[in-house]
């Protein structure tokens, strides 16, 4: 069981229900292929840097979640089928990112905009 | 008079510059976030383009990890690939 971490960007078009449900299906489609959930993010709408098939807007979704390695691949399937998704990036996460997340998730002080020790320096 | 022979008063003390160091090291970072674009932009020049490992001072394993956490922000449309003004 890998620990992955699965960023989506959705059409802006979808409203808040659709936005919802898409998430939700997406979770149920990892759990039914014995994945577990870890954590998730909902940053939902934000402007891009640069536009992406015309549109300036998308609705963000960040989830962790580990898998066998099998995974993978069923998933980006049944993304790329998807037509509401417009971009997905999945990442394996080595121990380092893994405790980043934990720190991030449990509030290790969030005033530190990055990891356990950074202190904003000279 | 030769230009050698050009004597100062003071001796004429060359800025001694501060010794860089690796920020990653120092601070025990571990993992770079390519969630976080404030973070990265300290890492980019106006042009959205990274600095050389000689401007950051990072150590190679860092600057390698500050480089695939940009692209994968790139990637995401969390950076651009190039503007200017970043800053």
């Amino acid at each position: 069981m890998n620990s992955y971490e699965l960023m989506v960007i959705f059409t802006p078009v979808l409203s808040t229900e659709e936005y919802n449900a898409a998430i939700k299906n997406l979770k149920k489609f990892i759990t039914d292929n014995e994945g577990e959930i870890v954590g998730e993010n909902v940053w939902g709408l934000k402007s891009f840097a640069y536009p992406i098939d015309k549109k300036t807007t998308g609705l963000y979704y960040v989830l962790e979640y580990s898998a066998p390695a099998t995974f993978n691949a069923k998933l980006l399937v049944q993304m790329s089928r998807d037509e509401s998704i417009m971009r997905q990036m999945i990442n394996a996460l080595d121990k380092h990112a893994v405790a980043y997340n934990n720190r991030k998730r449990n509030g290790g002080s969030a005033a530190k905009q990055h990891s356990v020790t950074e202190k904003e320096e000279a | 008079m030769a230009k050698t022979d050009i004597k100062y008063l003071t001796t004429n003390r060359v800025e001694v510059r501060q010794k860089k160091y690796c920020r990653f090291k120092k601070m025990g970072i571990k993992y770079i976030d390519y969630k976080d674009p404030e973070f990265l932009k300290k890492f980019l020049n106006e042009q959205g383009k990274l600095l050389p490992r000689r401007i950051t001072g990072n150590s190679m394993k860092f600057q390698r990890k500050v480089a695939q956490a940009v692209k994968k922000a790139r990637q995401m449309a969390i950076l651009p690939f190039v503007t200017d003004l970043l800053k």
